[in-house]
């Protein structure tokens, strides 16, 4: 072990002084190509037969492509057909089962991120990977000077920052703690980040799920200038329309697979999404609602935000039995505040929850089940399910203390049991048996028994939070279906989520956030994509005062 | 190198890794005795003679288990919730001050009347020593590690306080330590001119009991949701906090019957070298049953063995008796990575 | 009363204050800078424990006093690798990891202690580092005759904490370690390896905790014997906390609270008995759980810290 550590502390020593600022980086002039021809086209990045699994899944499953000098290719997919996986084989956070990454002609060690900075490639994360104690200069400058220098050359590296901030419109206070940086700003840091060590290809890791229209519109900007300066951009998202808008070339994952390959300028959105999704996607068909009485209102509520997202100040909501209310908005806007509350996680400030006519005075997450609200919660591993817990602890975990599991402070594991394959049964959820620990499922499977439990006890109100995040295309369609099936029984949903297409295809009413406010509601329909961007952005008429 | 979650082993397999981990605590240990100019061989040799070889070490072992499956079960109950109890030693010298303050005449009851009260007693006094830190864990965040082993040596130092004071005994000769309880506050031996006494017996049906509520009761499943997953049980609705103050009172009661078994059942009296670190070794025995409650009876028995084992051994082959305990931390050691290894593949690449 | 406050004000009072915090010192910044990669090193009792032995056996064996200190350092640093061996790229609990690693140290620290020297009932002395005043400095009143007859070890324990204070914010690799205990895939995400930074500084945090328990042995005191550390290596870690992770505010910590210490011995000898002298030996513990409870509400923790990190995660 001591030999391990040993190696790599020289490796980070040699590489560290190679990547001075003061000296140009080897790939900043990339290796001798003869001007002009199609040599100039030669490709910078060359991915050949990738392959990885996972367990039984395969993840990645024999794909190729070249990324050529100043191409922006964007990498289009559902959730789960692969494409993180890809980009963190080739950024050497995985190890690929089989095939190689060429960069600029010389083929990259596997598993070595380091290796892969020092060929040129800078990634931004989907998640931030920055150090929220330290400042931008700080994390900026981290791993690019000598492990063992006494000093930290601060000057060289706040002029280098300021002269790409300049170059690339990237402005941000290099002398700022991260952790007072907005999503935005944390973002043109992250690119920085890139850029100072000299990346001549940038990967980006759904860029815009953080970001509002008009930020998303300032980085479409700054990847122009980055590709004017030769760079390479692979660009990772499922959004049609932003694909249509930066890219030149398309690549569209399905299931690990290369589905297909398209000119950007030669194909359409709907050619694109029906090689996404492998066939016509069929919007769920979706009968009029039977809209009932209030089953949870929310009266001028106040809460301290929860982690990243903002606080509530005075907020009203109504959800009516037999609808499906969806919730947009940009991530960090109040979503997940509003969510811990009617999840019964976290006590309003002020104002008062009302569940079916009756006023909660004291507010839990037990309350909230006794009220009669269904809870699918965000982080289905940290939150939704114990791991280290079987499937059958685990269905029972809301409802352990009522008469149909214990009786005077025993468990009955027959009642847990027949309920565990209850639930596997109705909801198709693949395990090996009820006793097996849920870690070991995939999420589509136990986004499945999370639902089944949820849904179980025939919920007044369900609160769907990013329900479908993260899930193949199969379970996406198999929880709508259930969603619209419990609203068909008459109870009342707050669906949130990041997807708009979501939001657009399931909700009976919308209602946007923003700076944790709610917008005026509108039908299915009213307003458009646009409108509800202009929403997200937190201006456009409809922000309720 | 990552770790990559496998489904549950066999039980085959479950029982084979405490075993290699054993193994390989051997070995580690032989370096030691070979560095001590004996021989691996004869010292273990000696080692289980000394601990299982005749009726009287099998009975020594079995006497010196009693106290350490006290304290493990504490430790089991609490690490299951994630409850970090390393303060079973303080909580045992607890019962042992409660003991003797009612055992030593101040409650003139029949033996089964005394006994009964005495032990309710200890455990409210161990529990409440553990309810501290839990409290100041759930209300202010302090972590309890701290906290508890910070009281250890508070606690030891206010025995030492009340030996040398109230709790002394006159006919002591000025030694700290206290008068000796009454007959009817004693534990009767099970068999009659040994030391073995029926806190022993006690103890099982603690570890019993522990496994019960472990296994089969909605506390139990509280406890190990709430030791999983904080955030998710808190979620489903399950009162962390509350569960948390009921382990505490749980792992504090039991820890404390190891002080009340020891004063009652063996020394009769209260000294300050009452116990010879039982309540750190308790978390070597819990995590080596692997935190199973009748797996306690069993790991407490095979390390109060080796104790018992390596004090004979020494007094012949000249190795020091503290081989023991470097053997019994190895144990812990090699132990947690075993289980690790059956829960998680390693792979290199 | 008065004879209670005139002891603020004696050099004597100092001297011992800062000989008292010295060994803190040492063991606080080592449990730190394990703390901000993000690694609880809950060993620090038996590593403390090895560093004494080590420490003094090698003067006792003839060595001159210098080596004892490196081979002090060097033994914790074994122990530190075992430790992160366990924790970090196993990622196996700190807590249970930790309290074994002081089960271990501390008993294989007696057993060869035992076979070293068998048939000892008194434990052999050394002749231990002896104060070094500075001239002129040592001079000043009160505060300069506290700070500047010491031996050298106390001024390695203060030259440390200003060397730990400029790795930790001024060096990159103080960058890295402050990382990966904030957010290691920061770390990673820069071609660093976490399992090195985190392994790196549990095995330089526990050489230095070595040379905390060394001192006791050679500075402070002149021999080795059983339980000589404790505690104190748990009274770091509340130091660690009380000082909200920073490398000044820690050495403020600890000579506060050796001050404390210093004032309740010779408080115990003007009470004349009428108070049980363990209610004064209690005070040092009872303080530190204190000082956990007044400041744990408002400490902000390196985020990381006791989380295990695989590569790849985010």
């Amino acid at each position: 072990m001591a030999e391990k550590l040993d190696l790599h502390l020289n490796k980070s020593c040699k590489r560290g002084r190679r990547a001075l600022p003061q000296q140009p980086h080897p790939a900043a002039s990339p290796p001798p190509s003869p001007q002009g021809g199609g040599e100039a086209a030669a490709p910078v990045l060359r991915l050949s037969g990738i392959t990885k699994r996972f367990g039984p899944l395969v993840a990645n499953n024999g794909i190729s492509f070249d990324l050529k000098r100043g191409e922006v290719i964007a990498l289009l997919g559902e959730n789960g057909a692969g494409k993180t996986t890809l980009m963190n084989i080739l950024f050497g956070h995985y190890v690929a089962d089989e095939g190689t990454v060429e960069v600029f002609g010389k083929q990259l060690p596997a598993g070595d991120p380091r290796a892969a900075l020092d060929a040129g490639v800078g990634m931004v994360h989907q998640h931030f990977t920055l150090a929220e104690n330290m400042t931008v200069l700080e994390n900026i400058a981290l791993g690019t000077q000598s492990a063992w220098k006494l000093r930290l050359d601060r000057a060289a590296a706040r002029k280098r920052i300021s002269k790409l901030a300049g170059d690339f419109g990237l402005a941000v206070n290099p002398d700022a703690t991260v952790s007072t940086l907005s999503v935005g700003e944390r973002q043109r840091v992250e690119i920085l980040k890139a850029l100072y060590r000299d990346a001549r290809i940038l990967i980006l890791d759904e860029p815009t799920a953080v970001l509002t229209p008009a930020e998303a519109d300032a980085l479409f900007r700054t990847l122009k200038l980055l590709v004017a300066q030769g760079l390479s951009i692979i660009f990772i998202s499922h959004k049609l329309h932003e694909v249509m808008a930066v890219s030149d070339r398309v690549l569209v994952l399905r299931s690990g697979k290369l589905a297909g390959e398209q000119v950007t300028a030669e194909t359409s959105r709907a050619e694109l999404a029906s090689l996404m999704v492998g066939q016509e996607v069929a919007s769920p068909k979706v009968a009029e609602p039977k809209i009932g009485a209030v089953a949870l209102e929310l009266k001028s509520v106040s809460a301290a935000g929860q982690g990243s997202s903002h606080r509530l100040d005075g907020l009203s909501l109504e959800l009516r039995a037999g609808e499906i209310t969806g919730l947009a908005g940009v991530s960090g806007n109040g979503q997940a505040t509003l969510a811990a509350l009617i999840a019964g996680v976290l006590k309003p400030a002020s104002g008062e929850v009302v569940v079916q006519g009756a006023s909660m005075r004291d507010w839990s997450p037990r309350a909230a089940l006794g009220g009669g609200v269904a809870r699918i919660p965000e982080d289905r591993h940290a939150v939704g399910t114990i791991g280290d817990m079987s499937v059958t602890e685990n269905v029972i975990a809301e409802r352990y203390a009522t008469a149909r599991f214990s009786r005077r402070g025993f468990l009955d594991w027959k009642a847990a049991k027949n309920f565990a394959e209850e639930i596997i049964r109705d909801y198709d959820v693949k395990c090996p048996s009820p006793d097996a620990r849920i870690r070991l499922l995939s999420g589509g499977n136990m986004q499945k028994l999370i639902l089944g439990r949820a849904l179980d006890p025939d919920p007044a109100v369900i609160l769907a939070n990013q329900p479908t995040r993260g899930l193949d295309v199969g379970a996406v369609a198999f929880v709508h279906r259930r969603l619209l099936e419990a609203r068909e029984r008459g109870a009342a949903i707050l669906l949130i989520s990041e997807d708009l297409e979501e939001v657009l295809a399931l909700s009976d009413r919308i209602l946007v956030m923003s700076k944790g406010r709610l917008s005026s509601p509108s039908r299915r329909g009213e307003r458009t994509i646009r409108e509800l961007g202009e929403l997200m952005a937190g201006h456009g008429e409809g922000m309720a005062a | 190198m990552r770790l990559e979650p496998k489904p549950a082993p066999s039980l085959g397999v479950t029982l084979l890794f405490p075993i290699a981990a054993i193994v390989v605590t051997l070995l580690i240990t032989s370096l030691l005795v070979l560095a001590a100019g004996a021989s691996p061989f004869s010292v273990f040799y000696l080692v289980a003679k000394g601990a299982a070889g005749s009726q009287f070490a099998l009975l020594e072992t079995l006497t010196r288990a009693t106290p350490l499956i006290f304290t493990g079960l504490a430790v089991a109950v609490a690490f299951r919730a994630k409850l970090w109890n390393i303060g079973a030693e303080a909580q045992l010298y607890i019962g042992g001050v409660v003991t003797v303050v009612l055992g030593t005449g101040a409650l003139p009851l029949p033996s089964y009347l005394l006994i009964p009260i005495i032990m309710i007693a200890s455990m409210a006094a161990g529990a409440l020593l553990l309810l501290g830190p839990a409290v100041l864990k759930t209300r202010f965040g302090v972590d309890e590690v701290v906290t508890t082993l910070l009281l250890n040596f508070i606690v030891l130092l206010f025995v030492s306080m009340l030996l040398e004071g109230v709790l002394k005994d006159p006919m002591g000769l000025g030694w700290p330590q206290s008068s000796k309880v009454i007959a009817e506050a004693q534990l009767p031996r099970i068999i009659q001119g040994k030391r073995l006494h029926y806190g022993f017996v006690i103890a099982v049906v603690a570890a019993i009991i522990a496994w019960i509520i472990m296994k089969k009761t909605v506390l139990g499943y509280e406890m190990r949701a709430v030791g999983h997953n904080p955030e998710a049980a808190s979620f489903a609705g399950i009162p962390v906090n509350r569960v948390l103050m009921k382990t505490a009172l749980l792992s504090g009661g039991l820890a404390a019957l190891a002080g009340f078994s020891e004063v009652s059942g063996l020394k009769g009296n209260l000294t300050l070298d009452l116990s010879p670190g039982y309540g750190y070794s308790g978390i070597v025995v819990a995590m080596l049953a692997m935190l199973n409650p009748l797996g306690v009876i069993a790991s407490a028995i095979f390390v109060a063995g080796i104790f018992v084992g390596a004090d004979a051994m020494s007094r012949t082959a000249g190795v020091p008796s503290y081989i023991a305990q470097v053997m019994v931390a190895t144990a812990l050691l090699t132990m947690v990575t075993a289980i690790l290894l059956t829960r998680f593949r390693v792979r290199w690449r | 009363m008065e004879q209670a406050i005139e002891i603020l004000f004696t050099a004597s009072f100092w001297v011992a204050a800062i000989r008292i915090a010295s060994p803190l010192i040492f063991a606080t910044m080592g449990e730190l800078i394990c703390e901000r990669a993000g690694v609880l090193n809950l060993g620090i009792e038996g590593i403390m424990t090895v560093g004494a032995f080590a420490g003094w056996f090698t003067v006792y064996s003839g060595g001159d006093l210098w080596t004892g200190v490196l081979i002090a350092a060097l033994a914790g640093a074994m122990f530190g690798l075992l430790h992160a061996t366990l924790t970090v790229p196993l990622g196996l609990s700190q807590h249970v990891v930790g309290i074994g690693i002081t089960l271990l140290a501390t008993s294989l620290t007696y057993f060869t202690y035992r076979l070293a020297l068998p048939q000892v009932t008194t434990p052999p002395k050394i002749e231990p580092f002896q104060p070094l005043p500075i001239p002129g400095l040592s001079k000043i009143p009160i505060l300069g005759e506290a700070l500047f007859s010491q031996t050298p070890l106390t001024y390695l324990a203060f030259a440390t904490v200003a060397i730990v204070a400029w790795v930790l914010y001024r060096t990159p690799i103080g960058l890295a370690v402050r990382a990966a205990g904030e957010n290691p895939s920061a770390v990673e995400a820069q071609g660093i390896s976490v399992t090195g930074i985190r392994m790196g500084a549990v095995m330089v945090g526990s050489a230095l905790m070595a040379v905390g328990g060394a001192f006791l042995t050679m500075s402070a005191f002149n021999s080795f014997f059983f339980e000589m550390i404790n505690g104190r290596g748990w009274i770091c870690i509340a130091l660690v906390v009380f000082g909200s992770w920073r490398p000044g505010k820690a050495l403020l910590g600890a000579i506060l609270f050796a001050a404390f210490d210093a004032y309740q011995v010779r408080l115990q000898q003007i009470s004349g008995g009428v108070v049980p002298y363990q209610v004064f030996l209690m005070m040092p513990y009872a303080l530190s759980i204190l000082a956990l409870i007044l400041v744990a509400r408002r400490a902000t923790y390196p985020k990381a810290l006791m989380i295990p990190y695989q590569k790849g995660e985010r």
